[in-house]
């Protein structure tokens, strides 16, 4: 009885101290609905780190984004911690996330892992606290949500297509970017008889290669079993092998440099990226922020310049056959997830990190590319305009197979695919590499 | 003198015994008070121990017990362990009894990986020990210099081996300075790079793998052989034994136990090789140069497929004791033997 009477007052006291906080901040011009005035540390990591040049132009900025938001909101303040990619998510989260002692914000690459952490418990769901945020963000947000519910916000989200140097198309007479496979051969062929490699891979890091199977497999199937292989794990469907089949054809015709399984993706004048930024190579299949690893390879802002002008950029050609959509396109990015014990006021943060000023802010950072769609204005590279523009008109944007599919089916796909790169596999056996692994998950 | 002897001996059979056992720690305070001494004893070796045992026990037996646990269970690493589905020796069936789709997918590449290990024991004795042995029984000797010549040979084995790895990398890249040299001696290099060759980047893993731990075995060697006495050698010299006999004679046998402590060490690290395979590709993209724990590694860690990440753990431990304890049984014992004896 006792404990009853002393419920109703509490009761009573809080909602009165709730309308006392909502009279006091009524005249706020902030999206916060929830927030209260008690004092609030949020933790938050992310993975922007210093490159080697020692600047760390993104990771200042979440600093300045979380000193802004801490201006508006007094009572909030952060805990920030900067954790390489790799550590961060094959260690940092998930141990955290095991321990039950998890950041409140932390980095989310969205697909299979966070179906699998959904599945777990850990992620708060973000549906009905920040609706209008989510609804800004676009189809770009869909890869953070599982089963209608969105538990992440993208900050960044690009896709891939094929770079080119203007100058060696020119060189090899090629008029125009190519639209369908079979302009892509002619091209490789005019290419080859210039005396230019055609295409860069960095196949010794596996997933280079694999995303050339991703965009076969993109064309020859419809969306609808894409869409669907990423809760059924059924990949009966023809369209997977056939998929192989077409990059099998496409091997064949050696449009790849020398020794390419044993090329990295990145980083020395060697991988392919070196390769293409060196010039010695004319095309790759690579995603937005290839155009800043390129930069990277040349001596001075006049290079630089030259190279920017010089490198374009188109999307993957149609496939002859195959029920895929043609205009459809791969992409991915990175955002953010709430853990499921954090103070309400991290979803309000995360919304406030993805509306239109915080974005362009972001779209500010040479190289990045933003979610929100009233950022685009803010992007200064003609490319990365040109990539906002076609993921705008895309039929429909797929993510990254093997994040879609999660490490488990994800690994087992890029294995088969660089199998088949290095001659000892099939496109039946990529099939069965990822049914194999779904069978054990 | 005679009187003690004597008094000793009056002293009857009966007081003797006693006084024989007690004889040695006469007048000790430990006879008087014998629990407060166990007590003692115990807590000396609780305090030496204790904690030794306690980081052993915490960090080495509790991992050890866990991974057994876990390789009975299906478990991604996300959800928590106790929501994991317990699926028996499901793991250990895929790992070495897969069928169909699983074969390819998990028993054949498992296979592979283990036989690597199995070919890198074989090569190491076939090729290392000889190499080394050879070696260590030229530089036995006193020449100018000798201490900078050690000093190199024994430099790889110093290096770490993600330096050693990123070494090897740069010179055997697909533009480096290992391409272009055999380049210009009109021959080719492996169509898929020296590393991910599928025939070739087993060998260029094997090459790396010597260069960087010959001088381990080297050394070993030449501190044995300077424990062989020099009279031996002399003594053989004026008999008119020439080099080779001496070696073959004296040195090398002489050596045998240094040799065979360097073959045990050996194949307990092609068992467990991981660090260097792993830096130089994990494994390699086609699993031509992987070895059951760059395997464990792949498969449990980057796959998140930790119940059979851990059965492949279980198996590994189980091959290296039945190895070790195999090795020191048969092997080891007689050198054993021998320092008992002696």
């Amino acid at each position: 009885m006792a404990n009853k009477k002393r419920v109703i007052a509490l009761t009573a006291l809080a909602a009165s101290a709730a309308m006392l906080l909502a009279s006091c901040t009524s005249n706020d011009t902030s999206a916060s609905t929830s927030a209260s005035a008690a004092p609030v540390t949020l933790t938050w990591w992310h993975n922007a780190i210093a490159g080697a040049d020692g600047k760390n132009l993104t990771g200042d900025y979440w600093q300045k984004v979380a000193d802004d938001y801490t201006a508006l909101h007094p009572n909030v303040t952060f805990k920030i911690e900067q954790i390489e990619t790799n550590d961060l998510q094959r260690t940092r989260i998930p141990a955290a996330l095991q321990s039950g002692d998890a950041p409140d914000i932390f980095q989310a690459w969205g697909g299979g892992e966070m179906v699998q952490q959904v599945n777990a418990g850990y992620l708060m769901d973000l549906t009905d606290k920040i609706p209008a945020a989510i609804k800004e963000l676009g189809s770009s947000a869909a890869g953070w949500s599982v089963a209608g519910k969105q538990y992440g916000m993208p900050y960044t989200f690009g896709i891939e297509g094929i770079w080119y140097h203007k100058s060696l198309f020119d060189k090899a007479g090629i008029t125009g970017t190519p639209k369908t496979m079979d302009e892509l051969n002619a091209d490789v062929t005019k290419l080859k008889a210039a005396g230019v490699t055609p295409i860069a891979v960095g196949a010794s890091d596996k997933w280079p290669a694999a995303h050339w199977w991703y965009n076969f497999a993109l064309r020859s199937c419809s969306t609808d079993v894409i869409q669907a292989s990423n809760t059924a794990f059924d990949f009966s469907d023809p369209c997977f092998v056939a998929a192989g089949k077409d990059l099998q054809a496409f091997i064949d015709t050696k449009p790849f440099q020398d020794q390419y399984l044993s090329s990295k993706a990145q980083q020395d004048p060697t991988s392919a990226a070196g390769l293409v930024g060196t010039g010695k190579a004319a095309m790759e299949l690579m995603g937005h922020w290839e155009l800043g690893q390129y930069e990277g390879f040349q001596a001075d802002d006049a290079a630089k310049a030259t190279l920017d002008a010089d490198m374009g950029w188109f999307n993957f050609p149609a496939t002859s056959s195959g029920a895929g959509d043609p205009t459809a396109v791969l992409g991915g990015g990175d955002g953010f997830a709430c853990y499921k014990d954090a103070p309400a006021e991290c979803a309000d943060f995360l919304a406030y990190l993805t509306s239109v000023d915080v974005q362009k802010g972001f779209a500010a950072i040479p190289g990045n590319l933003p979610v929100n769609p009233g950022a685009a204005d803010q992007i200064a590279s003609p490319q990365l305009k040109q990539l906002a523009d076609v993921r705008a008109s895309a039929g429909y944007v797929q993510l990254w197979l093997d994040t879609y599919y999660g490490t488990n089916v994800g690994g087992a796909m890029n294995d088969g695919i660089v199998a088949l790169f290095g001659g000892t596999g099939t496109p039946q056996g990529i099939v069965d590499g990822m049914t194999a692994a779904a069978a054990t998950q | 003198m005679t009187f003690t002897t004597a008094s000793g001996k009056g002293n009857g059979p009966v007081v003797g015994a006693k006084a024989s056992a007690a004889g040695p720690r006469p007048g000790s305070p430990k006879n008087k008070q014998p629990g407060n001494a166990s007590a003692r004893k115990w807590a000396e070796i609780g305090l030496f121990v204790g904690p030794a045992l306690l980081v052993f026990l915490v960090f080495v037996v509790y991992p050890v017990i866990s991974a057994v646990r876990y390789s009975f269970y299906k478990w991604n690493g996300v959800k928590q362990f106790s929501e994991a589905e317990f699926v028996g020796l499901d793991n250990y069936r895929r790992a070495l009894f897969g069928q169909g789709i699983f074969k390819k997918a998990y028993t054949e590449p498992f296979l592979t990986a283990l036989s690597h290990n199995f070919e890198i024991i074989a090569l190491s004795m076939a090729i290392q020990l000889p190499l080394a042995l050879l070696v260590a029984l030229i530089l036995n000797r006193q020449f100018r210099g000798r201490t900078v010549v050690r000093v190199i040979i024994f430099a790889p084995y110093v290096l770490s081996e993600v330096i050693t790895g990123v070494m090897w990398f740069v010179i055997l890249d697909p533009n480096g300075i290992a391409t272009r040299i055999v380049e210009a001696l009109g021959l080719h290099s492996p169509a898929g790079g020296w590393f991910e060759d599928v025939h070739w980047g087993f060998w260029t893993m094997f090459f790396v793998v010597s260069w960087k731990y010959l001088g381990l075995a080297i050394i070993l060697f030449l501190a044995g052989l300077s424990g062989v006495s020099k009279e031996l050698q002399e003594a053989a010299a004026i008999d008119g034994a020439s080099w080779w006999q001496i070696q073959r004679r004296i040195n090398i046998p002489l050596i045998g136990p240094t040799i065979r402590i360097w073959a045990f060490l050996s194949i307990i690290g092609s068992i467990q090789l991981f660090d260097m395979v792993w830096v130089l590709n994990r494994g390699g993209t086609q699993g031509q140069y992987s070895t059951v724990a760059s395997y464990m590694m792949d498969k449990g860690f980057y796959r998140s497929d930790w119940g059979y990440g851990s059965a492949i753990a279980v198996i590994m431990f189980l091959i290296s004791l039945v190895v070790a304890i195999g090795y020191m049984l048969v092997i080891l014992r007689r050198d054993n033997s021998t320092t008992a004896k002696n």
